[in-house]
């Protein structure tokens, strides 16, 4: 089993999705078969590396020895492990969805050729996006962290205009703009850091990092960039229209995956790197723009007629509650619990979300259109993806047992141990609201229609329909595996610092 | 783990495996579906029997699954759980009987017959929930899985009702979340076996303590249905008639009575309550709750309305009596009223179905000389409105008896005046019903009358409502006996320690 | 140290202009150049840091390095952002410079 202990592992989960997306954009032929091996082989890697993080802790490696800060360091924490398994869950999830999904649209509507030619783009994107991401996770300085970003941002774009509409053009167009506009503002903080300590490397600089206006300078810049890419409210402006406009299987990877990255940037650097440097009144600001964006979103999500500008700005609202997080953290004995209710809802969110738009995009596809208004009893012909979108929904309300439940739970109980009444107002209200937008769209669903309202249904692949399942129930399931995870968030002691003397 | 964990979760199991299986039937396995609902009931209350056999000598039931710090989810069946388990599940195979012949070819069967195993599985789920953590969670689903029932018609009727529930029952549950995280962050957390938690937390906490107590009330007083929280129960109404019977009798209201129950009794402790002075506020609020749906049901004429608002006030009674929770006899006059309540309106709703499908009678005005054309249910009818007025020897007589002997004994005047008013109030909303379904002339035809050979209704409908009926008097009269619910009650006070 | 200073104002220069040219112009081409500038001048803040006396006449290389690798990532990224508005010019007919309206229906598939 040595094999299974060599910490090159750590680079499987970047160096597979890689050799798949350029396989899929050489072969061209059977690429469904080769992305479905690419996100088993990717499961396996992460696997291993659960196994080893297990075993020996957080992990650190240099590619190909190089020391920092030359070398690119890569390192496994708990949270980098979790949001690994995290992307390999969905990744599996959105695989076996877009391969329904693409068939359904080549087989029954017209332009096969067009939908051929998109389907043809996605894979290799998609692995693409894949590789960016989990480089993302894994990545130990932060200029690397840049270029992951970059990574992500073209691959996004490049999947967001895929539908090939004028909207999505000009939204995906947009998506990037502002993406790079969020990683150069962030480039630019990393250049501030560089000139203040002369040092990239994450776990050196949360070592030798103190307060002083360099650094100051820099976390203010890296944070609106992040915040911009993470579409925090009031700068979530660009999210709607690009996640909406996308494919179903691309909105499900944007609103799913994508946004999470850039956050997971934001709150390592917030919450390890930098922790010392962080003044109550930041934390208070984001929090107070969590706040603004759990019920903007919410209001906006309650206003909207059609599904997939619904299921999007409930995107907005729900990562404002990540964001409520940051207060929460002020208080020293509790922050632990905050990390992992961050922790909860950014999977939770994940999976319901991929959920949600996978089934908003059966239901688009199935019938024609998606106005709320006349989507009485599509459960007569769509029962799993029905199912699913009301599943994917009660993890967005936050009803136990599901994930967002135990991130409210442990949210609620930081607000209330700390005294910081005014928050737990906003997660409940934002609950209430989540329950209003879900319930308009779930009543509707589930409505026994009159028999001639009943759609017609069109042959379908079950791809189309039990993804979405699947990941809407282990979005619910995941309060009951819960004590795993909080296990995995504890260790943060780095048990092997294992330098390999050869390189891969 | 123990066969005491297994055997809980076989009785979560033996209804929601059904649940699951008739969700993924075609519409016309109508046989098969049938037999898995029946079986599924009937093998849930033989597992319940077992494990109230078990209770009662002694063994302890528990099964703890840890979340994380601070969450564990904790299924424990105490003498209370056994009680309610017992209750909700023997009501579920009657009402199952009955739906099963109330439903006979209406559209959509498999869908609502998943949701009401669900719906039960989710009701045991919490009766045998162990902390404020895992009622919370089967309180939460126990809306989810009512609401399709409530809509199931579809008419925009039942959409405006599906609406309303589902806003008042949010709201309650958002204020119980939030109730519950706060009490937990003063006392960290609580198991209902330490009934009560520490008196010291009084001097520290104390305001802090009677705001959360209101709120928790709040949370599910909301699904009991205590004045002012009670508007959607009315509503709810346009259900079908099981789905009725079940949200009053099996499930929604009796959960809210129970969570009542909980909270006094295994989260707070009564004397802790005597302590904050909250009694009174209590006693007012069950007070209110009793008289104003008494009022409000004498102005209708819609049968279920009516009996709606006479369910509002017929519950509160559970309330009236942990509201003098420091006087055992009172307690036991609540509780056991949680099985006489449901035993006689379950009856109710089953006689009113049976008319509204036989005859389509649903006002109050059509009534006249019904009894001649079905005798059987209005028999069982004038059995539960008799028991509800409160008429020796049913068992509606034996829970006022205990709660009146409990307020003399707190020397509470005023809560013998509430009882003696809340009687009057009964007999004057059912006396005339009775009457005139006994004694009135039919004036016209019955709205919309279908014949059945040989009974006066469907075989399926008829039985259910007659047992309960039987039930209700048998139970009245062996009150004292070691079988009944009163006797089980007194083992609950005895083993609560009082 | 003068010059040093010098670089840095000027690059900060240049990524303010871009930022400002980024939200001032509707043309879509005018935006990629923005964004081109922001990126040059972010660029000549990093390459100015190089200058830094590690020890007598020695030369930090890593911004060197940082450099390279942003100018590529710079450049593949304006090439996509060229293909998409030539895409946004083709597909809607629409001239460059309207860019910012109608993008928020929501119908995006069949």
């Amino acid at each position: 089993m040595t094999i299974f202990n060599s910490s090159a592992w750590i680079v499987a989960p970047i160096i597979i999705p890689l050799i798949g997306g350029l396989l899929c954009f050489l072969w061209r032929r059977d690429t469904f078969f080769i992305a479905l091996f690419i996100s088993l082989a990717n499961l396996l890697s992460v696997t291993t590396l659960l196994r080893q993080f297990l075993l020996f802790g957080p992990l650190r490696y240099r590619m190909g020895g190089w020391e920092a800060p030359l070398g690119i360091a890569l390192r496994l924490h708990g949270p980098a492990l979790l949001m690994l398994l995290m992307t390999a869950v969905s990744g599996i999830g959105i695989t076996l969805y877009a391969r329904g999904y693409f068939s359904f649209r080549i087989s029954a509507l017209k332009h096969n050729n067009r939908h051929e030619q998109q389907e043809r783009f996605f894979w290799p994107l998609w692995l693409m996006l894949w590789t960016a991401l989990n480089a993302l996770f894994l990545s130990g300085d932060i200029f690397n962290l840049y270029v992951t970003l970059e990574l992500v941002s073209v691959s996004a774009a490049a999947l967001a205009a895929l539908s090939g509409k004028p909207a999505s053009q000009i939204a995906a167009f947009r998506y990037l703009l502002v993406s790079l506009l969020g990683s150069l503002s962030y480039l630019l903080g990393v250049v501030f850091v560089y000139k203040t300590y002369g040092i990239l490397d994450l776990e050196m600089l949360r070592q030798i990092a103190t307060p002083g206006p360099g650094l100051q300078m820099a976390l203010t810049l890296m944070t609106l960039g992040l915040l911009l890419k993470t579409a925090l409210f009031p700068l979530h402006f660009w999210l709607p229209p690009a996640h909406a406009n996308a494919l179903a299987p691309v909105s499900a990877i944007l609103s799913g995956l994508v946004v999470k990255g850039s956050f997971f940037i934001l709150f390592t650097l917030w919450f390890e790197i930098f922790a010392s440097s962080i003044t109550a009144n930041a934390l208070d600001l984001i929090g107070l723009l969590g706040a603004g964006a759990v019920i903007w979103g919410s209001l906006q999500a309650i206003r909207q007629q059609r599904l997939k500008l619904l299921v999007t700005y409930s995107t907005v609202a729900q990562l404002g509650y990540l964001f409520i997080a940051f207060p929460l953290t002020a208080t020293e004995n509790i922050s632990q619990e905050v990390w992992t209710a961050v922790t909860f809802m950014v999977m939770a969110h994940s999976f319901a979300k991929t959920a949600m738009f996978m089934a908003a995009g059966t239901i688009f596809l199935q019938v024609g259109h998606d106005r709320i208004r006349d989507l009485a009893g599509i459960r007569k012909s769509l029962p799993i993806t029905s199912f699913a979108y009301a599943i994917a929904g009660v993890n967005l309300i936050g009803l136990p047992p599901s994930g967002g439940f135990i991130g409210k739970w442990l949210l609620l109980t930081a607000a209330l141990t700390s005294g910081q009444w005014h928050w737990s107002l906003v997660i409940i209200a934002g609950s209430l609201l989540a329950s209003v937008y879900v319930f308009r769209v779930v009543s509707r669903l589930f409505l026994t229609p009159d028999e001639a309202i009943i759609q017609e249904c069109r042959p379908h692949s079950p791809l189309q329909e039990w993804p979405a399942l699947f990941l809407a129930i282990i979005a619910l399931l995941l309060g009951l595996i819960a004590p795993y995870f909080s296990l995995i968030l504890e260790t943060t002691e780095i048990v092997a610092n294992l330098a390999p003397g050869g390189g891969l | 783990m123990t066969w005491q964990g297994w055997l809980l979760i076989c009785i979560l199991l033996s209804s929601f495996l059904p649940g699951v299986i008739i969700f993924s039937l075609p519409e016309d396995k109508y046989r098969f579906r049938t037999s898995l609902n029946i079986c599924g009931a009937v093998i849930k209350i033989i597992f319940i029997l077992i494990m109230n056999v078990g209770i009662y000598y002694g063994h302890s039931f528990e099964l703890r699954l840890p979340l994380i710090q601070g969450m564990e989810l904790i299924l424990n069946a105490d003498p209370l759980s056994a009680l309610f388990t017992t209750l909700s599940s023997v009501l579920w195979l009657l009402t199952t009987i009955y739906a099963v012949g109330y439903l006979e070819d209406s559209p959509n069967r498999s869908h609502f017959f998943g949701y009401f195993s669900l719906c039960v599985t989710v009701t045991i789920g919490i009766a045998l929930a162990g902390n404020l953590l895992t009622f919370l969670l089967f309180y939460e689903m126990l809306t989810m899985t009512t609401y399709p029932l409530i809509i199931h018609r579809g008419t925009p009727q039942a959409l405006r009702a599906g609406r309303n529930y589902l806003i008042y029952t949010m709201s309650g549950g958002a204020v119980f979340l939030f109730a519950i995280v706060w009490l937990q962050s003063i006392t960290g957390p609580l198991d209902f076996s330490a009934a009560g938690f520490s008196p010291r937390l009084l001097d520290t906490h104390r305001t802090a303590l009677i705001f959360i107590f209101i709120l928790l009330i709040a949370g599910v007083g909301v699904k009991g249905a205590l004045v002012p929280l009670h508007g959607w129960l009315p509503q709810a109404m346009v259900a079908p008639a099981p789905v009725s019977a079940l949200l009053h009798a099996v499930a929604v209201v009796k959960a809210g009575a129970f969570g009542i129950i909980r909270i006094i009794l295994y989260v707070y402790g009564i004397d802790n309550i005597s302590s904050l002075h909250l009694y009174s506020f209590l006693i007012a609020i069950s007070s209110v709750t009793i008289i104003w749906g008494s009022i409000r049901a004498l102005q209708q004429n819609d049968l279920k309305r009516l009996l709606a608002f006479s369910t509002v006030s017929q519950i509160s009674y559970i309330t009236l009596g942990m509201s003098m929770a420091d006087q055992p006899l009172a307690i036991i006059g609540g509780l056991v009223h949680l099985v006489h309540q449901g035993l006689m309106k379950i009856t109710l709703f089953f006689c009113a179905g049976n008319l509204a499908e036989t005859l389509g009678i649903h006002k109050i005005s059509e009534m006249k000389g019904v009894a001649r054309r079905m005798p059987l249910t209005m028999t069982a009818f004038t059995i539960g409105a008799l028991g509800m007025i409160g008429i020796p020897p049913t068992v509606g007589f034996v829970s006022k008896w205990y709660l009146g002997l409990g307020a003399l004994a707190l020397g509470n005047w005023w809560v013998l005046l509430i009882l003696a008013v809340s009687s009057l109030l009964n007999a004057g909303y059912f006396l005339p019903i009775i009457i005139t379904a006994w004694f009135g002339k039919q004036e016209a035809h019955w709205p919309e009358e279908r014949r059945f050979n040989r009974f006066e209704t469907r075989l399926m409908l008829l039985l259910p409502p007659l047992f309960t009926a039987f039930v209700v008097i048998a139970a009245g009269i062996i009150a004292n006996a070691e079988i009944s619910p009163l006797a089980w009650v007194k083992f609950i006070i005895r083993e609560y320690g009082l | 140290m003068l010059t040093n200073n010098l670089y840095n104002l000027c690059g900060l220069l240049l990524f303010g202009m871009g930022l400002f040219a980024l939200f001032a112009c509707s043309h879509l081409l005018r935006k990629i150049l923005a964004v081109n500038i922001m990126s040059s001048g972010v660029f000549l803040v990093l390459i100015a840091t190089a200058y830094r006396p590690l020890g007598a006449g020695e030369i930090d290389p890593v911004p060197h390095a940082m450099v390279l690798t942003g100018i590529v990532v710079s450049v593949s990224v304006t090439a996509l952002a060229l293909i998409l508005a030539c895409r946004v010019q083709e597909t809607s007919n629409h001239s460059l410079s309207q860019s910012e309206r109608n993008t928020n229906d929501g119908d995006s598939e069949e």
